[in-house]
């Protein structure tokens, strides 16, 4: 088997606070808290999970935009965390990024062209010709046409925006692209054209995605495997039917049941089960299991203990002390 | 069926911009009735929030509503005063916005916003507002009500907000509910919860509900009635079965065909609806969906289509719709 091109091991990063009171020591936050996972080459990971999980925190470790507290990253064999400067430079070309909200990561007084170049310059890799025509050539590529070059951000709707920020991560041939939310701001008609985008791309260009979502019937559809983050862990690892057909941490059923699916006849809103309770802080997450307060399941362990990640065959693997 | 407690007749509601006249709002047309919830759907800028605040007479320039009637209990809102209007809203008609965090005042307490509404509108004294607040937090599931009376709302987590919110929009046990996109700002677990909340208030007070989403899911789940729009316009309006089962318009059958379900294996086809929404500014005349419509008529570029009765119950504006059925039935006033 070859080697995953993306290895994240024992991940942390933990944000230290403002102090409250002059004599009391800052609270840490601690967004990601010891994570590790794998992407092979053109696999799709999807990493779900609710606000505050560390998912978007977990983005940004990956591509060093943070520093993190402890932990490592490698990318196709590179030790991600180690380059120095210059290295991280080269490396990044590797790696690109593309937000939930096109209209604010791209400069509104750009043309879309330029921006879609502009990587090319900012690594010095073409000159201005030869940065015109890629990024002619890489509207095309996205689905746009190659004569809305010199067009400007807010004439575009947001899922052309979004096509725009795609070829800009993508003009540099990056093995790894990071999607973060990447469809939660569009309209659900235009939701599914980036996505048959995104996924045709990744087969014309063998690319390994890394998909952030909250949504999880959009997770479901997109990714091979689907990690479940909560405060700062992963919870549960699985092929996505698998996770779909049996999850195994009370987190991920819950998280399953709560979807609002398209439902006449059955059962009406008034049976929706969703979870007890508000997610913790991550400043000061539960003792032991970080779900056992919101858990149906709760063993007198689970405020005791962590959970190890346990492997269940198939790589399927669940932290929970029911398995 | 009982007497409408709305009726929402040929509502255009206008924003004059530079560029030109944007029709937020054009020609809307509905009834709510007691007990039942109203869903509008549409995707951003189809005009159903406008809807909503042109109801509750929020509407500011360069905003305008400029043509229609909204009848409540044979008043027309539209032509009441604003302090005849100001007794209505948060009293009659309760409303619950997207953003709890930016409708909540967050130098006041939880209590205090919450008895300020009771206050103005039931003239009872402080002191019974806050026992009232006290037992509206606990309808809406807050634990230790007592307790957290004196919050702020920054000490409230987003779900707790809205539960706060709720409470407020509930206070004065409204006739009819507005709910704008209650949810869409929440985690899924907790926007479970807030969703089984609202449906459990609404039946409990018997209230009407207008919910307005964007997302089908949602108002499968809640809805007894659908409103689709698209660019201002009403596409299709009927009840929930008929519309998730049964839709016409190719709107509404584009918009049910692009939900990614949970049950489709990952390879199937995503489908989406080619093209991009038009906003509404100096529109051309015409239907507002047909430059994106697989059945588009060459009358699609000429005429408005009119809404129409088609024998499954629901009313539909579509030429094509329209040609299937053959023979014009206009809609009874």
């Amino acid at each position: 088997m070859t080697q995953p091109l993306l290895i994240v091991d024992a991940l942390v990063k933990h944000f230290r606070l403002e102090p409250r009171g002059l004599f009391e020591a800052p609270p840490l936050l601690r967004a990601v808290d010891g994570i590790s996972f794998s992407v092979k080459r053109g696999e799709t990971l999807g990493l779900v999970g609710e606000s505050g999980c560390g998912k978007s925190t977990t983005a940004r470790l990956i591509l060093r935009l943070i520093e993190p507290t402890s932990g490592s990253v490698a990318l196709d064999g590179v030790d991600v965390l180690a380059c120095s400067k210059k290295e991280l430079m080269a490396l990044r070309r590797e790696m690109q990024i593309v937000f939930q909200d096109p209209l604010s990561s791209l400069n509104p007084r750009m043309s879309v062209g330029t921006s879609i170049g502009e990587p090319l310059r900012f690594h010095g890799l073409a000159d201005q010709v030869e940065r015109f025509d890629r990024a002619r050539e890489y509207l095309e590529v996205v689905g746009l046409s190659a004569d809305y070059y010199d067009r400007l951000p807010h004439e575009f709707s947001g899922g052309q925006n979004q096509r725009v920020a795609v070829a800009r991560a993508l003009i540099l041939q990056p093995k790894l692209l990071i999607l973060d939310e990447p469809v939660s701001a569009l309209d659900v008609s235009i939701r599914a054209q980036i996505l048959r985008l995104l996924s045709d791309l990744q087969g014309q260009f063998q690319l390994t995605y890394v998909f952030i979502s909250h949504d999880l019937s959009v997770v479901k559809r997109f990714c091979d495997r689907i990690a479940v983050l909560y405060l700062g862990k992963i919870v549960e690892i699985a092929e996505s039917e698998t996770l779909y057909r049996e999850p195994l941490h009370p987190y991920s059923q819950a998280l399953i049941r709560a979807i609002p699916e398209v439902k006449v006849d059955g059962p009406r809103a008034s049976s929706l089960s969703g979870l007890e309770g508000d997610v913790p802080s991550p400043v000061n997450p539960p003792t032991g299991c970080r779900f056992h307060t919101r858990c149906p399941h709760k063993m007198p362990i689970c405020s005791e203990q962590e959970p190890p990640l346990k492997d269940m065959g198939d790589g399927h693997q669940v932290a929970c002390f029911l398995h | 069926m009982k007497e409408p407690i709305l009726r929402v007749e040929n509502l255009k509601t206008q924003f004059k911009l530079r560029v030109g006249i944007l029709k937020a709002v054009d020609g809307i047309s509905f009834d709510l009735y007691p007990g039942r919830v109203l869903g509008i759907v549409g995707e951003s800028g189809s005009g159903k929030s406008v809807t909503a605040q042109s109801i509750m007479r929020l509407i500011e320039p360069p905003g305008r509503v400029v043509e229609g009637r909204i009848l409540y209990r044979d008043r027309d809102l539209l032509a009441l005063s604003e302090t005849e209007m100001e007794k209505l809203r948060g009293d009659r008609i309760g409303m619950i916005f997207q953003d709890p965090m930016t409708s909540l005042n967050p130098v006041f307490t939880i209590g205090d916003q919450i008895g300020e509404t009771v206050v103005a509108h039931q003239g009872v004294t402080k002191n019974v507002a806050r026992k009232r607040a006290v037992e509206l937090l606990r309808l809406v599931g807050i634990p230790e009500p007592e307790k957290r009376l004196d919050d702020y709302p920054h000490q409230f987590s987003g779900g707790m907000r809205q539960r706060a919110l709720i409470a407020i929009a509930i206070a004065c046990e409204p006739e009819i509910l507005i709910a704008d996109e209650p949810t869409t700002a929440l985690d899924v677990t907790i926007q479970a919860q807030i969703l089984r909340l609202l449906a459990d208030l609404q039946k409990k007070l018997g209230s009407a509900m207008i919910l307005i989403t964007h997302d089908l899911g949602v108002v499968s789940l809640m809805a007894d009635d659908v409103l689709v729009m698209y660019s201002g316009r009403m596409v299709e309006l009927g009840d929930v079965a008929t519309i998730f089962h049964r839709p016409q318009h190719p709107y509404t059958i584009g918009l049910l065909s692009s939900i990614i379900r949970l049950d489709e294996p990952k390879n199937s086809e995503l489908r989406s609806i080619p093209g991009l929404p038009q906003i509404p500014i100096n529109p051309p005349p015409g239907c507002a969906f047909k430059a994106r419509c697989i059945r588009a008529l060459p009358i699609c570029g000429e005429r408005d289509p009119p809404p129409i009765k088609t024998p499954t119950g629901s009313i539909v504006a579509c030429h094509a719709v329209e040609a299937d059925i053959g023979a014009r039935m206009p809609v009874p006033a």
